[in-house]
C-alpha cells in the first residue's frame, strides 16, 4: 500500500494475444503495488487443455515467458507483485516457466505461487449437472469432454498473497477477481462486505480488458477521435479503502481516458448492469459515477454488491469437429457475381463429390455486408472476398474445404487471387455451474534459489 | 428530421455465448432523452431481424446515461461454435448505428 493509503493496480493485458510493450512501460514507470495480466478467454482454458492432452508440459499462455521476461526485472526491483491467470490449464507448469526466467534474469528469492483447483473435470464428470445451452444431462452429450474448469474467486488468490508470493500464476478465474484479491488482501475487506467486493469488482472490470478503458476499442476516427493510438497505453487505478478510485495512464502514452471511455467499458459485456454476477459478489454498476479530474485521470465511485452466488459457473470445452477454411478475392466488374458464382462451384463440388453436408457450409461475401450477415445489401463492391467455412468431423474433410477453394485459381471464374487456406479443431463452449463444496482451490509456492 | 443512431451514441458491443450485448452511449443528454423513448427493444429486434432467436432485452441506465441491448442468438452458436468470421459480432454491432429513428 502506498502512503496516501491507496492501492496502485496496473493492467498488463487485457487478453491472451495482447501486446507486452505497454506492461512493460507500467512495470517500469508506473509505481505499481500490483500488475495484472487478464490472458484467458472462455475458449483459451479449452484451447490450452487440449494442448496439454498433446504434451502434458504445456497448457498454459504461450507468450508467458515473453511477458514475465519484459517485466520481472522491473516488477521485482520496485516489490509490484503480479498476478496473472496465464496459467491457463496448466497453472503450475506456468509457475515453473516463470521460476525460470526469475533465475534467468538473477531474480533470486523471487516467491511464485501456482493456483490450482479450477480443474474439475472429474468432479463434473461425477455430479453430472445439467448443461445450460442444451438442458440436458452431462452425460447426454455425445462429443469428448476435454475440459471442465470453474470460476475461482478472488478468495483463490488472498491466500497466495499472504504467503508473500510476488508473482500468483492462476487457471480459470474470473477476470475482475484478479483485481479485487489484491484488494481484499491490501485493505482486509470482510467477504462479507458485498458493497466493497462490488465496488472492487468494478475497478477489476474496468481494467481488465487493458486498452479498451484508454481508447483503445475506443476509437473511431471520425466520431471518436482518439491521439496516439499506435502507442496506446495501458491504464492503472489508484483504490482507496472504501472502494472509489481514480483511473489513470502513464504520461507520454497514446490513447485517452475520459468518462466516455469508462462509460463505455463499464458497459462492455454486461447484460444487466445491476447484477453483475462474479464468484466474489452480485455486483451492482447501476450508481455507478465518473468524475473527470483531469487530463487522462478519472474518479470512479458508486458501485455496490449483493451476496455471491452459491454456485460456481463451469466453462466446459468438447470436442467439436474441425473447422475446414479457403478464402480468394476478386476484383472490379462484375466482382460480387464471379464471388457467387464461385460459391457455387465450392459449394456444389463440396457436397457432390466430397460428401460435406449442405448445411454444415457457410459462405461468407467479404465486402459485400458479410458481417451484416444480410441484414444490410452488398451494394456495388470494388471488391469481393469469398470465404468458404465448413464444420465437419475430420481434419482430412476439412483440408477439403480450403483445397476446393484453391482450385478456384485455374478452374474459375476469372480473376481470383490470393487464396489462403487453414484447418482448425474446433472446442465447442458450454456451460454449467457446480457447489462451492465440489470446488478446492490450493496454493503451491516455490520460490528462486539463491 | 430523421437521425440514425450513429448521429446520437456509440455503440460497444460485447458477447456471452450466443448472445450479442449492445451498449448503446448517447453522446448528450437530448440524445440520451430521445434514444430512452425511441429506441425501444421492439426497434432493435426489428432491425436485426431475422438474426435473432427470442426476447430482446433493454437495460436503461440514466446516471452514465446509457442503454443495454441483450440479443439472443445472433452469434450462431458463439464465438466458439460458429463458423462465421466475426464470432463476437464485433464487426455486426455497428449494424445498429444505421438504425433510423
Amino acid at each position: 500500500m502506498t502512503a496516501a493509503g491507496t492501492v496502485r493496480l496496473g493492467a498488463g493485458a487485457g487478453f491472451a494475444g495482447d501486446r507486452i510493450d505497454p506492461a512493460t512501460d507500467l512495470a517500469r514507470r508506473g509505481e505499481l503495488d500490483y500488475l495484472v495480466f487478464e490472458c484467458l478467454g472462455e475458449r483459451t482454458v479449452a484451447a490450452g487443455q487440449a494442448r496439454r492432452l498433446a504434451d502434458p508440459a504445456t497448457g498454459y499462455d504461450p507468450l508467458l515467458a515473453a511477458r514475465m521476461r519484459a517485466v520481472l526485472g522491473h516488477t521485482a526491483a520496485r516489490g509490484t507483485r503480479i498476478v496473472t491467470n496465464s496459467g491457463a490449464a496448466n497453472p503450475s507448469a506456468a509457475a515453473d516457466v516463470v521460476a525460470r526466467v526469475a533465475a534467468e534474469l538473477d531474480l533470486a528469492g523471487l516467491r511464485i505461487a501456482a493456483v490450482t483447483g479450477d480443474d474439475v473435470l472429474a468432479a463434473v464428470r461425477a455430479a453430472d449437472p445439467t448443461v445450460w445451452e442444451t438442458g440436458l444431462p452431462l452425460s447426454a452429450h455425445a462429443e469428448q469432454l476435454v475440459s471442465a474448469n470453474a470460476y475461482l474467486g478472488a478468495d483463490a488468490v488472498v491466500p497466495a498473497l499472504q504467503q508473500d508470493a510476488d508473482v500468483v500464476v492462476t487457471g480459470r478465474l474470473a477476470d475482475p477477481s484478479l483485481f479485487l484479491a489484491p484488494l481484499v488482501h491490501e485493505f482486509g475487506w470482510s467477504w462479507e462486505a458485498a458493497e466493497l467486493l462490488g465496488a472492487g469488482t468494478a475497478v477489476g472490470h474496468l481494467l481488465e480488458c487493458a486498452g479498451q478503458l484508454t481508447g483503445g476499442y475506443f476509437a473511431d476516427p471520425v466520431t471518436k477521435p482518439v491521439p496516439d493510438l499506435a502507442w496506446l497505453g495501458f491504464p492503472y487505478a489508484e483504490v482507496s479503502a472504501d472502494g472509489s478510485a481514480v483511473l489513470g495512464k502513464l504520461s507520454g502514452t497514446g490513447g485517452t481516458l475520459h468518462t466516455r471511455t469508462c462509460a463505455e467499458q463499464l458497459l462492455y459485456e454486461v447484460g444487466d448492469p445491476g447484477a453483475y454476477v462474479t464468484p466474489d459478489v452480485v455486483a451492482d454498476f447501476g450508481a455507478v459515477r465518473f468524475t473527470q479530474l483531469g487530463t487522462d485521470r478519472v474518479g470512479v465511485q458508486g458501485a455496490s454488491g449483493a451476496t455471491r452466488p452459491a454456485e460456481l459457473k463451469v466453462t466446459l470445452g468438447f470436442r467439436g469437429g474441425w473447422l475446414g477454411e479457403g478464402q480468394i478475392s476478386y476484383a472490379g466488374p462484375r466482382a460480387l457475381a464471379r464471388a457467387q458464382l464461385a460459391a457455387d462451384v465450392v459449394r456444389t463440388r463440396l457436397r457432390d463429390l466430397h460428401g460435406v453436408p449442405e448445411d454444415a457450409v457457410l459462405v461468407e461475401l467479404i465486402g459485400a455486408g458479410a458481417a451484416f450477415r444480410g441484414l444490410a445489401g452488398p451494394g456495388d463492391p470494388v471488391e469481393v472476398r469469398l470465404r468458404v467455412a465448413a464444420r465437419v468431423s475430420d481434419r482430412e474433410l476439412a483440408a477439403v474445404v480450403g483445397w476446393e477453394v484453391e482450385t478456384l485459381y485455374t478452374n474459375g471464374p476469372a480473376g481470383g487471387g490470393g487464396a489462403r487456406r487453414s484447418e482448425t479443431e474446433v472446442l465447442a463452449i458450454r456451460s454449467c455451474s457446480l457447489p462451492r463444496s465440489a470446488v478446492h482451490p490450493e496454493v503451491h509456492l516455490q520460490e528462486v534459489a539463491r | 428530421m430523421s437521425w440514425t443512431v450513429d448521429d446520437l451514441a456509440d455503440v460497444r458491443a460485447g458477447d456471452k455465448g450466443d448472445t450479442l450485448i449492445l451498449a448503446v452511449l448517447p453522446r448528450d443528454a437530448a440524445a440520451a432523452a430521445l434514444l430512452e423513448r425511441e429506441l425501444t427493444a421492439a426497434r432493435v429486434a426489428a432491425h436485426f431481424a431475422p438474426l435473432v432467436q427470442g426476447e430482446v432485452g433493454r437495460v436503461v441506465q440514466p446516471h452514465l446515461p446509457g442503454l443495454v441491448f441483450t440479443l439472443p442468438g445472433v452469434l450462431g452458436g458463439g464465438v466458439t461454435g460458429s463458423p462465421v468470421l466475426d464470432g463476437h459480432g464485433k464487426a455486426l454491432s455497428y449494424h445498429l448505428l444505421t438504425l433510423e429513428l
